[in-house]
């Protein structure tokens, strides 16, 4: 392989995969909104009591 | 559905995901497919080898994640398949919604016939059943195309695997979204994930695979002003992240209410490059093999994209290859997983749109939705004239439906129903990865500027020039046709009145400020 194939190789890798890893672990560290806005409490109850059931299932 | 606590029943239950885990590989099963297998490599390679990565990363950043974000926005917000999701938003956007929805019942009806012909090639690769001469083996021997017409001489290799691809369709949409959909991919991604890199490791060992990388990643730096190129960059994005026919509007509403939904697009369309950059390496590396064993240089080879690689090319390869049989049978598998998990989310949006509109219940929108399907799948695409009706069929339902499908979404979300900046505050509510302004430029801008070059251009060449040299009244009938059906069908079906679940108590969570003014 020539130098300059080389180097684009390494590059697209560093920016692709490396892009996935980066998106990943941004994902990780802030998993979900802290906060954020308000939930009904009848829509969290019905949220909880979905988890019951044997499937879950979320509001419409 | 089973008793909740006495005296309050959840009001309508919608599935989910059972975790967010579960949604993103849900969505790369969806955006990884058979075109990140044989599409992306041999178009990087013809559009400036290791430059193209330039235009690839612009147009991702500019168009396929913007549109994906989209698409996200209106399923979470709206809580619907792409028709309920739009009716939502505004009445008259339904028809859009079932624009997307006929696309992708249409895309899935010969994809499934492709997945049917992985799975006998999966077969096939035991024993190299193929012989020698593999391009008279895949047009002549198994597929039998005749001309172009309308044949009903069944070919029966064909038929069994695909009525085989959709029983399983069945039985998974039946099983629903988290018992069916999340579970298979669950298996399959991580499967093909390592299935795929094996089979990488493999291709890197051979014989002149250093050539074919070398072929692969040399930058042609005088493509980046070369407009097509740029084209060619923006459709295999367009093409490759399922964007904008509904897919990704429907996944998106089985998302919980509080879902991340921008940090995990970006996993999402990341591992969708990804995987393209591996498949890309994993082609050249054995392209340069096919090359060095026939003594020519990688230039020179032919059949390097479309089905022709997977189902002529490789099978060529494979038999050259010392333990080849492994390593077709291996990827033939990625293709059927890649495929599949692909074909279940095209049509988990069609049967939870039936479900939606006509009030069935999931298993009778599953029911009916695999058997309509299956009958036109088996009765087109596995006769002598599948192929030429396949091929036709995906130029226009791909080029020109969902293009314009992108440009409708985009131009009529941002422009004239203005909801970018109330779909902005919806993703910045419930995500991590804040959008600002320049979310509503790119898709109000750049992406329509973009998609409208790639369909006049599109349109330019199919009405100058035909399509592969087909007869006119083929090209009217299965090309401009499948246009024409779609657009009728949308428009048809969005009249008819709605009997499921559009609840007029319905309130997008969370309410946003834009909307108490309106």
């Amino acid at each position: 392989m020539s130098t300059t194939s080389v180097v684009m190789m390494i590059v697209a890798m560093v920016v692709v995969w490396g892009g996935l890893v980066a998106a990943i672990l941004y994902l990780r560290s802030r998993p979900e909104v802290v906060g954020g806005p308000h939930e009904d409490p009848d829509l969290v109850r019905d949220d909880e009591e979905r988890f019951q059931q044997p499937h879950p299932y979320r509001d419409t | 559905m089973a008793e909740t606590s006495p005296g309050r029943v959840a009001p309508e239950q919608r599935e989910t995901w059972t975790h967010n885990t579960g949604f993103i590989l849900a969505a790369i099963g969806s955006a990884v497919g058979l075109g990140n297998i044989w599409r992306f490599p041999g178009v990087a390679y013809e559009s400036g080898g290791g430059a193209f990565l330039i235009p690839y990363l612009v147009a991702l950043l500019t168009a396929g994640i913007p549109i994906l974000f989209l698409d996200y926005a209106i399923g979470h917000r709206y809580r619907g398949a792409a028709p309920l999701a739009y009716r939502r938003m505004r009445k008259g956007m339904e028809p859009l919604g079932w624009f997307q929805i006929m696309l992708s019942f249409v895309i899935s009806v010969y994809y499934a016939a492709v997945i049917a012909w992985s799975l006998s090639y999966f077969v096939f690769a035991f024993d190299l059943r193929w012989g020698e001469d593999t391009a008279g083996f895949f047009v002549g021997e198994y597929l039998q195309v005749g001309d172009p017409e309308v044949s009903t001489t069944i070919v029966s290799a064909v038929a069994i695997p695909l009525v085989l691809v959709w029983l399983a369709v069945l039985v998974i949409l039946a099983l629903g979204v988290a018992n069916g959909v999340q579970k298979v991919n669950m298996v399959f991604i991580p499967l093909l994930a390592v299935a795929f890199a094996g089979l990488v490791v493999r291709a890197l060992t051979l014989d002149g695979a250093m050539d074919g990388l070398d072929a692969f990643f040399t930058p042609d730096w005088g493509a980046l002003t070369d407009l097509s190129v740029w084209i060619a960059a923006y459709s295999q994005i367009f093409f490759s992240l399922s964007i904008a026919f509904g897919i990704m509007v429907t996944y998106a509403s089985y998302q919980r209410r509080k879902a991340n939904m921008t940090s995990s697009g970006l996993v999402v369309a990341f591992a969708n490059s990804s995987f393209e950059l591996l498949a890309g390496i994993g082609v050249f590396a054995t392209l340069g093999f096919l090359a060095f064993q026939q003594n020519v240089a990688i230039d020179e080879l032919e059949g390097l994209t479309g089905p022709i690689l997977s189902f002529v090319t490789f099978p060529a390869v494979i038999s050259q290859m010392p333990g080849g049989n492994i390593f077709g049978i291996v990827f033939f598998a990625s293709l059927v997983m890649a495929g599949f998990t692909s074909l279940i989310s095209i049509l988990l949006g069609v049967a939870a749109t039936v479900q939606e509109k006509f009030g069935l219940s999931r298993r009778a929108a599953a029911i009916s939705v695999s058997a309509v399907c299956a009958v036109i799948s088996i009765g087109l695409f596995s006769t002598t004239s599948g192929l030429l009706a396949l091929d036709t069929v995906d130029q226009f339902a791909n080029n020109v439906g969902i293009v314009l499908s992108a440009i409708l979404m985009t131009v009529l979300v941002v422009w004239v129903v203005r909801k970018g900046e109330l779909l902005r505050s919806h993703l910045n509510a419930v995500s991590t990865f804040p959008l600002g302004r320049w979310w509503l430029a790119l898709l109000g801008i750049v992406s329509p500027v973009f998609l409208l070059v790639m369909l006049g251009q599109k349109l330019v060449s199919l009405i100058q020039d035909g399509y592969e040299g087909l007869p006119a009244w083929y090209i009217g009938v299965f090309g401009w046709g499948t246009i024409a059906f779609v657009s009728v069908m949308a428009v048809v079906l969005a009249a008819l009145p709605w009997k499921g679940r559009d609840e007029p108590d319905f309130r997008p969570w969370p309410a946003l400020e834009e909307e108490h003014r309106s």
